[in-house]
């Protein structure tokens, strides 16, 4: 990667450097108090934090890649907030997951819903100064939809063909009605990069230096260590609070922790609910609100699971008030059904009681008592969710006590897809499920579907029917009442155990405001000064 | 020469081919972990093709292998670049960190064990070596968070996160940032540098101090107690002098031997601790390879940490002899 001479940059990783001229550098410079901070000392490194027109996270992921439509980065929920610091979406969500608009200003079907048509706002500017086109918005959805680019959501985006810019408008005909499509438009792979830009350097030199039309521009990219993002002069926007943002990468939740009480950040996120609490308590500024993830036990259906009696009492015993209330000090909402408040198909009146005197009495019909227990393995994460271990640990304290006994084993992530691909996870796993637009199709649909590599429950017969039509169910209404129907009759079948949904723990400092998303987005530019 | 080239080779081949079927072997599938929800199974059955994990091990290792030898050892399958070029990227910050450490152990234990032998039966004897086996008994990750909590956060003395303050402009050629910083005259980049390595250096180094410390004091009693050393004290030279001028060069081969295999389980440790200081070595990288299963990735940084302990082990077999003028005279 060339250089101007200029504008000396650090050669020992990958840097990025796009458009920002020599005067923005020295002000950046100027404002985040370099003169002071070099030599060490409490003094200048703690003052770092506080440096005017500077905001720096504690961040608790490393960023892979700058292609935010490919990859395994591209699916991860955590990333994306970098992605949409810097890149805009076809479409953007409110903080109750409703759509509003981004790149896109007016989006809709026909009457027949064969044709989508999209308005591109226009005077939007990409951060190479070249203005946003519909055609570059028209290239985007090629490209995902292209399965040799390896966007990871390409099934979706394929049902999109013959796809036209003209003018500021932008068509499509729909090989396949998908109802969920506008929504995918907010959520993974829906970003819009600039065409010409990307054709000209490749993806290798996309990677180097990233363009695109968000309210931040990338103006240096140390992998693993750090991130310095310059607010974009010409973003079509609101401006953001903050000129610059410097974002550490911090996996280390005790180090991310130890960021801020130092004072070297100005904000975290992902710390564990005491620790937030304790710095609240501090006269740091907390929020721990909840977001579009649920911890769920999924059940196969496999021996003991095969029984509804037994499926039926596990769900029973489990007392998920006491649990969210003394467990997890009540950071976590109880919840019957896979969707979670706010979802666009939760339904409050589908409930699974805690009822463990009826647990028992189905079990005992089932053949199971204390004294002759059920016995069978159960997998659990181990601090990859708030208190999980802890949780299935009661779990299986509330299971011994209507005559299931259970062997815990402890598993990584990267296991549990693996057995969950290959329709070998244990009859009963603890995992999560994140849905960030709160479709029921990308909550109930992929885990509960046959066909969904994603589902532990395999009944071709009796659920696959129910939601089988759902998939292309044009009208809206009996779309959500469809899958509330099968929520009901998975919540009377207990073909999965819903257990809570999670609350996102995001600490600052004094003299900042930070508002929540419902998708848990941590973006830069929502972060103001109090 | 030849030998010892041949045995680095079969050794480098053995590594690679454990590390290679271990990781097929143990579960956690990567490609698992990026099956888009819509896939049918024929898309997967695509994404296990692309990274070529649809085929037996053996050809995969044949394969893997042949492209190793032309110095391709692949892309990375959650970083989507070039591996051999992410090792290098991240390796001088690691040996960096790992000399810096290596360095506080031999000059904090190297003072400890010539304190502690001196002052045997004495005071200052059993305090060094109490605190020599409760430095030993606590892990070096362990260390890490004591000096975050106190450094960083009670004292504010130190940065505990990053390898050099981001808001500095340095040009770098290199990735060794503190060589090339002092050769270049940036004193305010070495200071940074140091600055930010001197807390994560002590958690590696303190554990294998305690170490050179207890090793270094044998060997000394040893030299104290031989007729050369009786020798040097009947000719009326000071104590000081016997200690460090006749009994030191005599004790410092065990040690020196010592340390070598220490330095490489040193490195080993910027696994953990790395993490803990969000430093961007190849310790961190490992872990982010390792959670995302990224094979080609894993492998590489496992070679890598095998060819560093290689080179240590020769260089301190080289170091021994150099030192020692009857292994040298056996070399002959």
């Amino acid at each position: 990667m060339t250089q101007p001479k200029s504008m000396p940059m650090p050669k020992h990783q990958p840097t990025h450097q796009p458009t920002p001229q020599c005067a923005q550098r020295r002000r950046f410079l100027h404002q985040s108090g370099l003169a002071i901070a070099a030599l060490g000392g409490s003094g200048p490194l703690a003052a770092l934090a506080q440096t005017q027109g500077t905001l720096t996270m504690a961040y608790n992921v490393d960023l892979p890649s700058w292609d935010p439509t490919v990859g395994p980065s591209a699916v991860n929920p955590t990333i994306q907030s970098l992605y949409k610091a810097v890149f805009a979406q076809f479409i953007d969500q409110n903080a109750d997951l409703s759509l509003r608009p981004d790149l896109l200003t007016k989006w809709g079907w026909n009457a027949d819903k064969t044709q989508v048509s999209l308005t591109v706002r226009s005077g939007a500017k990409w951060h190479d100064g070249t203005p946003v086109t519909a055609e570059d918005v028209a290239w985007s959805l090629r490209r995902a939809g292209d399965s040799k680019t390896g966007n990871p959501i390409q099934f979706l985006w394929s049902k999109l063909a013959n796809i036209q810019a003209q003018g500021d408008t932008v068509t499509a005909d729909v090989k396949e009605y998908e109802p969920a499509l506008f929504k995918w438009m907010a959520f993974l792979t829906g970003y819009v990069l600039p065409k010409a830009y990307f054709e000209k350097v490749g993806p290798a030199g996309f990677e180097k230096k990233p363009v695109g039309c968000g309210p931040y521009q990338v103006l240096e990219f140390v992998q693993g260590s750090h991130l310095k993002l310059q607010a974009f002069k010409d973003y079509a926007g609101p401006r953001p609070a903050f000129e610059t943002v410097l974002v550490k990468f911090t996996t280390d939740p005790s180090a991310r922790v130890a960021e801020l009480q130092a004072g070297r950040s100005d904000l975290t996120l992902e710390v564990p609910y005491e620790e937030a609490e304790r710095l609240k308590a501090k006269g740091f500024g907390a929020s721990i609100a909840p977001v579009s993830d649920i911890g769920m036990i999924f059940l196969s259906n496999v021996g003991p699971m095969r029984d509804d009696k037994v499926r039926q009492a596990l769900a029973m015993a489990i007392d998920k008030k006491g649990l969210a209330g003394k467990l997890l000090k009540g950071h976590v909402k109880p919840i019957d059904t896979l969707q979670a408040p706010g979802y666009a198909a939760f339904d409050a009146s589908i409930t699974a009681p805690f009822d463990p005197k009826k647990a028992a009495a189905l079990m005992a019909e089932a053949g199971y008592t204390r004294d002759k227990p059920l016995r069978f393995k159960v997998q659990t994460t181990r601090g990859f969710k708030p208190k999980d271990f802890e949780v299935m640990q009661a779990v299986a304290g509330m299971w011994k006590a209507i005559g299931a006994e259970v062997e815990l084993e402890v598993y990584e992530v990267a296991k549990h897809f693996e057995l969950r691909a290959q329709h070998k996870l244990a009859p009963a796993a603890f995992y999560n499920w994140g849905n960030a637009i709160g479709d029921p199709s990308t909550s109930t649909g992929f885990a509960m579907f046959s066909h969904s590599p994603h589902s532990a429950w395999k009944d071709p017969k009796g659920l696959d029917a129910m939601i089988g039509p759902l998939w292309g169910e044009k009208d809206e209404a009996r779309r959500i009442a469809g899958y509330k129907a099968v929520d009901r009759h998975i919540a009377a079948h207990a073909l999965v155990i819903p257990l809570f949904q999670y609350s996102q723990t995001v600490v600052y400092r004094k003299g900042l405001k930070f508002t929540p998303h419902g998708a848990g987005f941590v973006l830069p530019q929502a972060v103001g000064r109090a | 020469m030849l030998r010892t080239a041949a045995g680095v080779g079969l050794t480098l081949l053995g590594v690679s081919l454990v590390v290679f079927v271990l990781m097929r072997v143990v579960p956690g599938d990567p490609v698992a972990m990026m099956i888009p929800p819509g896939a049918s199974p024929a898309d997967v059955q695509r994404l296990y093709a692309f990274y070529g994990l649809d085929r037996p091990i053996a050809a995969q290792y044949g394969l893997w292998l042949s492209a190793a030898l032309r110095g391709e050892f692949g892309t990375s399958i959650s970083l989507k670049q070039d591996v051999l070029g992410l090792v290098l990227a991240r390796l001088p910050a690691t040996l960096e960190l790992g000399a810096g450490a290596m360095a506080l152990a031999l000059w904090l234990g190297g003072a400890a064990g010539v304190l502690s032998a001196s002052a045997h039966g004495r005071w200052p004897a059993t305090l060094v070596d109490g605190a020599a086996a409760l430095v030993q008994a606590v892990p070096d990750f362990l260390w890490g968070l004591v000096f975050i909590l106190l450094f960083g956060v009670w004292w504010t003395w130190l940065p505990i996160s990053g390898r050099i303050d981001p808001m500095l402009a340095f040009d770098a050629h290199s990735g060794f940032l503190f060589a090339e910083s002092l050769l270049r005259g940036r004193w305010d980049v070495t200071a940074s540098v140091l600055s930010h390595a001197l807390a994560p250096a002590l958690a590696l180094g303190l554990p294998v101090a305690a170490m050179v410390a207890r090793v270094l004091k044998a060997s000394m009693q040893e030299a104290l107690a031989a007729d050369y050393v009786l020798l040097a004290r009947l000719k009326g030279l000071s104590p000081l002098r016997v200690l460090l001028a006749e009994a030191l060069p005599n004790a410092l081969t065990p040690t020196l031997q010592l340390s070598g295999v220490q330095f490489a389980f040193l490195l080993g440790g910027t696994v953990l601790v790395e993490r803990l200081f969000s430093y961007p070595g190849i310790g961190s990288l490992a872990i982010q390879a390792v959670v995302a299963r990224d094979l080609p990735l894993i492998q590489a940084i496992v070679l890598t940490f095998a060819v560093l302990f290689i080179t240590i082990n020769l260089l301190v077999d080289a170091l021994t002899r150099w030192l020692n003028p009857r292994l040298r005279a056996a070399g002959r």
